[in-house]
């Protein structure tokens, strides 16, 4: 499928990753347009229920952004994302969900190129997984 | 550490026995109340009911397979609060150990209580209940326990334990403070009480109950009942992920469901004192159903069920103990204690818990180290 644009929701912290992003835009340098930010305090904010929704709504693939280790403004919140995804991860499978569907990624605020390089990475990775199941049949 | 005792049984009457033993329990100076599973004068029901006259104590009947609800949310009304008066409540093992996840939340203590345990005979459907019991509630519970101990299952009809106490692998209590023992005891004559605890140890010694070893087939009947239980356990999980491994089957396994929220209401550890399924947060706009509705040609109503069961799962899996309160609440049939049950499996074995195990673990979301499952991140 190679004409596939997939649909990426991206929950970036406000402290790095989002910042992150617009480091990438002030330094003109370009990533997949698939990618739909959506800013969050702190990636320890993204209750399970946002992933589990973006995938049923038709998100091919979500990618959660948060501080490097010892660097959350909230002290401990990623790691709180980090057992989050970890327990997605048990369970979205279950259900047919590729696990590499759901992305956490530490990048900090002075990152802009790695962030860009992720984006441009994980697009191609869901390219290439093709489109989730809830695109293509009917979800109750 | 652990301390038996055994009470005397007349005249194969393991009621009158247990009975006799509560009567004991509340005649303490300690104890200001025991909550027990009691017969309902209006109706063949059983329901845990909260006793201070120990006239009436001859309703008790903890051997029923009356199963209405998971006692663990009863209990933590009793005691979220200090109230300095002791409550004795009897409990089967699935509800302790729902409670000890309670504690955990803080939405219950330990302070002011006495928990005893039964070796647990399994439950009958709520449906199953009601078609089975009768008018005679005697000779249906007796009937019942004879069945399970002599364990030929001979007598119960066409009805059968309910599926999660089929594939329940903790048949017996732990943690409790006094747990009464059935399994490999000589029912007709005995009946075993295990001190667990230090507290249960104390309250043993008050009780002036004449000291006795557990017989030496116990250990022995438990185990080979738990690895049945263990394989049965197994195969259900076979089951249930073939028939829900895939966005569709799973939405197929799901389709009944009317989002009554039933499956919530009468889960013991769902612990949300709001659920966000019935915040605001799902009071749409009705364009908005119109909007989604064009978006995608036909959508269900009501909608978001597959949403609700998977979020669920998210919230409380780690924290499931497989009592199969969801199942016996579903007005249609849904087999929901198979699939919770199946993905808590593996939640819990992925943060090394186990739901109910030890009071003092921490539930796996209420924590975490700075160095620990690094494999689930990364930039690429």
């Amino acid at each position: 499928m190679t004409d596939f644009e997939p649909t990426i929701v991206a929950f970036f912290c406000n402290w790095c990753t989002y910042t992150a992003a617009d480091l990438a835009g002030t330094s003109r340098l370009s990533y997949p347009a698939n990618v739909k930010i959506i800013r969050v305090m702190c990636s320890g904010m993204v209750d399970p229920q946002y992933v589990i929704k973006a995938l049923l709504e038709g998100a091919d693939g979500v990618i959660i952004g948060g501080c490097n280790p010892g660097d959350c403004h909230y002290i401990n919140g990623n790691y709180k994302a980090r057992r989050r995804v970890k327990l997605l991860k048990e369970i979205l499978p279950s259900f047919g969900f590729e696990a590499e569907r759901l992305r956490l990624a530490w990048i900090a605020a002075s990152d802009g190129i790695l962030l860009a390089e992720m984006m441009r990475d994980f697009t191609e990775q869901i390219k290439v997984l093709g489109p989730s199941a809830p695109k293509l049949r009917m979800v109750i | 550490m652990s301390k038996t005792a055994k009470i005397d049984v007349k005249d194969q009457n393991l009621l009158g026995a247990l009975r006799q033993f509560l009567k004991a329990v509340l005649d303490q100076e300690a104890i200001h109340a025991v909550l027990v599973p009691w017969r309902l004068p209006m109706k063949n029901m059983v329901m845990p009911t909260l006793i201070t006259d120990p006239e009436r104590l001859e309703r008790v009947d903890p051997l029923s397979p009356a199963f209405p609800m998971n006692g663990a949310k009863v209990v933590s009304r009793l005691t979220r609060k200090a109230t300095g008066r002791k409550v004795a409540a009897m409990m089967r093992p699935c509800e302790i150990r729902a409670f000890v996840e309670l504690v955990k939340l803080k939405q219950a203590r330990m302070e002011d209580l006495l928990i005893i345990g039964t070796d647990c005979l399994g439950a009958l459907t709520n449906q199953d209940y009601f078609k089975w019991v009768g008018d005679d509630m005697d000779q249906a519970t007796q009937t019942f326990y004879t069945a399970v101990l002599s364990g030929k299952g001979e007598g119960l009809g066409d009805v059968s334990l309910a599926p999660a106490c089929q594939v329940c692998e903790f048949p017996v209590p732990a943690g409790a403070d006094l747990a009464v023992g059935l399994f490999g005891v000589n029912t007709s004559d005995e009946l075993l009480i295990e001190a667990q605890t230090p507290q249960g140890e104390a309250f043993l010694e008050a009780l002036g109950l004449a000291g006795a070893e557990a017989p030496s087939g116990r250990q022995q009947s438990i185990d080979k009942l738990v690895a049945e239980r263990t394989a049965a356990r197994d195969e259900m999980f076979v089951r249930t992920r073939e028939a829900t491994d895939s966005l569709e089957k799973l939405t197929r396994y799901l389709a009944n469901c009317v989002n009554c929220y039933n499956c919530r209401v009468a889960c013991p550890v769902c612990y949300c004192r709001e659920c966000v399924f019935v915040t605001d947060v799902f009071d749409h706009e009705p364009l908005q159903y119109l909007l989604w509705a064009s978006r995608k040609g036909a959508i269900k109503m009501p909608t978001d069920t597959v949403f609700y069961h998977i979020t669920r799962l998210a919230h409380m899996s780690t924290a499931c103990v497989g009592c199969g309160q969801c199942s016996n609440a579903c007005p249609n049939d849904i087999p929901v204690m198979e699939l919770f049950r199946t993905v808590a499996h593996q939640t819990q074995r992925a943060f090394e818990y186990e739901a109910g195990r030890n009071v003092d673990e921490a539930p796996p979301l209420t924590q975490f180290k700075e160095k620990e499952f690094e494999e689930v991140v990364g930039i690429s």
